[in-house]
């Protein structure tokens, strides 16, 4: 196998919303960066947000980053790194005037301004009533940002490497982290990226449940690679469900049709979340409506389609006009895969996976994050993580909308200026022998040269399933016990999968092997953690352990690629306001 | 139901061929053709094609389903009359199956300058821009890149290089009518020579088959109103 080196001081694995944030700014900054993408950029699943990106602009009515702050603190179920979140809230303003400046294409008040809208969890005053805070454009917010990005990076010539897939880290005799071995979907080319500095920004891996909003490509290909290279995971339990997934096809209707007046039915026409969130009602956190819903499903209140059950989102009262100016996006979607016509009829939802909390550690810079034996944080030297597939940790257990997006561009920025800092400082390339190059290839060896063995598609089905059934809105020790075996015996079922097509050329079952690897490890550290964590909070509610307890769970849960865990404090420390204490989470 | 399906895989064979595969289709399925398509690569690995997000926002998945180029996510089976022929997006060089080459559609897109450029200095805080100002680029920002529509332009086949094609064209509507954008006068003069834009035989192709339901072809039409706005 012939291996082609290139060299770049900065590699930025993944081009979506946080990849090309920070590629924008290493470019500008005249670094010789590459971003290697397994998609054409704008094919990444950032295109796909819907709802907005939140920010304290208070172009509708007063607002304060502080407020920001304390809804994000409290949405995380006090999980939240409050240094991250009070960095994030505080630099959110000053974020979306640069992306305006770049050509979002925002929406816009009558006076000129960006537009915002109301969305879960968000208030004013430290919870006194809804906030208008998401920025949006349309309910297409994504695709805006995400073209907007990419258009600014094709000025600023970003050398791009389109359709190269990732495949491990690679580490030297040191451990230091020297790049990673890609290869090039269209040829087949294998190639090691040596770089100073290896930036993460690879997504999410909603693709390990069954039912997910996310696109195909969401396999958690950084996770695979980091826990592959002796990096743990963090909080990889918490998983959101979201409340209004269409059923079935699991394509997402945005939290900004509730945020616009819209509001959820049970199958007797009661608006029940008034039940379960007396003031916030529909739009309290994600993780409170989701149980809300799974609620009224188990006491008979759910409709029922083809064995999946639902309730219905109604909006029709919000009149055509809104519907066509804010919401055509819901519009188009709910008529091609709901078949119906919101302006006329509820459109049916039921909870559905759709973000992942965890993620790989790290600081408000972006750099990676590890632990030591004796339970110190330590920093992993040239290696950063950004975006869905980062735990800095900003949404804690759980994530409030449009705050994920807001993550990208300052967590992509914050790296960028980090790494572009450590670059200028000297920070040594270090090499890799060819033994080193080689180690990383194992896993793509191991596909191209097994002959006989069982079709992977299958694995990955009964992976989904499990993931699906044991490991989703409520859990139980019972369910989790044979769940984690499940899934023990699949992931070394897989050991021994094979794959037959062994071309070159645009070998995408190849693809979809390497992707269900990294697939089955994230799927392994999830049903491991979710086990671990002894209590409710946030999105991972224990029905054997209904209650936060923050005595012996405040903690941030590390899980190895071997199951092995580890625990980290919270931060409490935020520099310019005092921290929020944990009190009862009410909405 | 019968899926009739372009095969072509360079390194093993000498020329493309189609090939016919059953899929179990229930009568009131709302299957999409990419839900097919995904079944039938369980079924046979070799099958090549792009998708990503399945819900008409990528772009990925552009292809030829019973004559027309349309993304597989967003059409339905049950619109389709049996048996369903897919093939590659027309006149693109085909890398594999029903994976083509877009290296020419994005220079293509380049060529326009699809970024906003303004010299005049930035302020403290946004931009503004009235939402009728706004309105003025609805519809032109909401293109995915699918090709569908150059893919389908007879005047792209015919000058693939020299003419933008439609997607290109549109984006470069879309900068200049953005009141943000200070480039107006240098984005028309740079599309003034006689390829560029005035290759559009308005055959309107392109807005027949965009899946996002754009309109080129206006948006082309509009260009040349400003040139003659410009020029007189
Ligand atoms: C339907 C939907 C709607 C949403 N709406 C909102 C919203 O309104 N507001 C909000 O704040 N959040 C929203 N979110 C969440 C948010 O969109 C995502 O969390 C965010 O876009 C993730 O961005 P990212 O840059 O981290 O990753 P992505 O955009 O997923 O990009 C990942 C990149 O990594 C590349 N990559 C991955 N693996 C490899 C590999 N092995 N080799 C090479 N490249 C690789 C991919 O090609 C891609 O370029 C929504 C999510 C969904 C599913
Ligand atoms: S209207 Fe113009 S751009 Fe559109 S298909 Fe016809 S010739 Fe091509
Ligand atoms: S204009 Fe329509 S058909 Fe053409 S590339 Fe854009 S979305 Fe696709
Ligand atoms: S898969 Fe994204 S447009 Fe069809």
């Amino acid at each position: 196998m012939k291996i082609n080196t290139y060299t770049f001081d900065i590699i930025v694995i993944g081009a979506g919303g946080a990849g090309m944030t920070t590629s924008l700014y290493l470019a500008n900054s005249g670094l010789n960066v590459a971003v290697l993408s397994k998609v054409y950029p704008m094919r990444s699943h950032t295109v796909s947000a819907q709802g907005g990106i939140a920010a304290a602009l208070g172009n509708m009515h007063e607002d304060d980053w502080r407020w920001h702050m304390y809804d994000t603190v409290k949405g995380s179920d006090y999980l939240g790194d409050q240094d991250s979140i009070e960095y994030m809230c505080q630099n959110a303003p000053e974020m979306m005037y640069e992306i305006e400046h770049i050509g979002m294409p925002f929406s816009r008040t009558e006076n000129g301004k960006i537009w915002q809208r109301a969305f879960g969890g968000q208030t004013i005053n430290y919870g006194q009533g809804y906030a208008h805070r998401t920025c949006a454009a349309a309910d297409r917010t994504g695709h805006a940002l995400l073209h907007t990005l990419y258009q600014n990076n094709v000025k600023a010539k970003t050398h791009f490497f389109n359709e190269w897939f990732s495949i491990d880290l690679v580490r030297n005799a040191k451990k230091n982290i020297t790049g990673v071995v890609a290869i090039h979907i269209a040829t087949g080319e294998i190639a090691f990226f040596n770089a100073k500095i290896t930036i993460f920004a690879t997504g999410g891996a909603g693709r390990i449940y069954e039912s997910t909003t996310n696109a195909l490509i969401n396999t958690g290909d950084g996770l695979g690679m980091a826990l592959r290279a002796g990096i743990p995971v963090q909080d990889i339990e918490m998983w959101q469900f979201h409340p209004t997934g269409i059923p079935g096809i699991g394509i997402l209707i945005t939290e900004g049709v509730r945020g616009e007046g819209g509001y959820l039915v049970n199958k007797n026409g009661e608006r029940f979340m008034e039940r379960y969130a007396p003031h916030a009602k529909d739009l309290a956190s994600r993780d409170v409506v989701s149980r809300a819903i799974a609620k009224e499903f188990r006491a008979g209140n759910g409709f029922k389609k083809d064995g999946i059950d639902y309730v219905k989102l109604k909006l029709d009262h919000l009149g055509e006009e809104v519907i066509n100016s804010h919401l055509p996006g819901i519009r188009e979607l709910a008529k091609t895969f709901a078949h119906v016509d919101p302006i006329k009829d509820p459109i049916p939802v039921t909870p559905t996976c759709h973000y992942m909390m965890g993620g790989i550690p790290t600081n408000k810079h972006g750099q990676v994050i590890t632990i030591s034996e004796r339970e110190e944080d330590q920093i992993v030297e040239g290696f950063y993580a950004i975006g869905e597939c980062a735990s800095v940790s900003v949404h804690g257990a759980n994530r409030l909308g449009s705050n994920s997006l807001l993550d990208l561009l300052v967590f992509g920025r914050s790296a960028g200026m980090h790494a572009a800092d450590a670059i200028k400082h000297d920070l040594p390339l270090h090499h890799s022998s060819e033994e080193e190059i080689k180690a990383a290839l194992i896993r793509l060896e191991r596909w191209n040269t097994t002959d006989k063995g069982e079709d992977y598609n299958e694995i990955r089905h009964a992976m989904q399933k499990t993931m699906q059934e044991d490991f989703g809105v409520f859990r139980t020790e019972k369910y989790m016990v044979e769940g984690v075996k499940k899934i023990e015996e699949l992931r070394s079922r897989l050991e021994h999968a094979a794959l037959t097509d062994r071309s070159q050329i645009f070998n995408t079952a190849r693809i979809q092997a390497l992707e269900l690897d990294n697939l089955m490890e994230v799927a392994y550290v999830t049903s491991i953690a979710c086990l671990a964590r002894q209590e409710s909070r946030g999105a991972h509610s224990r029905e054997d352990y209904p209650d936060r307890d923050d005595k012996n769970w405040l903690k941030h849960l590390l899980c190895f690629a071997n199951g092995k865990i580890k625990y980290r404090a919270v931060n409490m420390k935020p520099t310019t306001v005092k921290p929020f204490e944990p009190t009862k989470r009410v909405y | 139901m019968r899926f009739s399906i372009y095969r072509y895989n360079p390194e093993a064979d000498k020329k493309p061929y189609m090939k016919d595969y059953e899929v179990d289709i229930p009568s009131d399925s709302d299957m999409m053709v990419l839900e097919a398509l995904l079944k039938i690569k369980e079924k046979d690995e070799t099958l090549a094609f792009r998708a990503s997000c399945r819900e008409g926002v990528c772009g990925s998945d552009g292809m030829n389903i019973n004559g027309l180029n349309r993304l597989a996510c967003t059409t339905a089976i049950s619109s389709l009359k049996p048996p369903i022929v897919i093939r590659p997006l027309v006149n693109m060089p085909v890398i594999r199956d029903l994976v083509v080459d877009f290296t020419l559609f994005f220079k293509q897109y380049e060529r326009v300058q699809p970024y906003l450029q303004n010299n005049d200095e930035t302020p403290q805080t946004e931009r503004l821009q009235s939402p009728q100002e706004r309105a003025k680029i609805d519809g032109l920002i909401d293109c995915i890149l699918c090709a569908c529509c150059t893919s389908f332009c007879p005047s792209s086949w015919w000058n693939p290089e020299k003419f933008i094609g439609p997607a290109g064209l549109l984006w470069a509507y879309r900068f200049i009518q953005d009141s943000r954008d200070t480039a107006t006068d240098e984005r028309l003069a740079n599309l003034e020579d006689p390829f560029s834009v005035f290759r559009c035989r308005t055959i309107m192709n392109c807005t027949v088959v965009c899946p996002k339901n754009l309109n080129p072809s206006a948006a082309i039409a509009g260009i040349r109103r400003k040139m003659a706005e410009k020029g007189s």
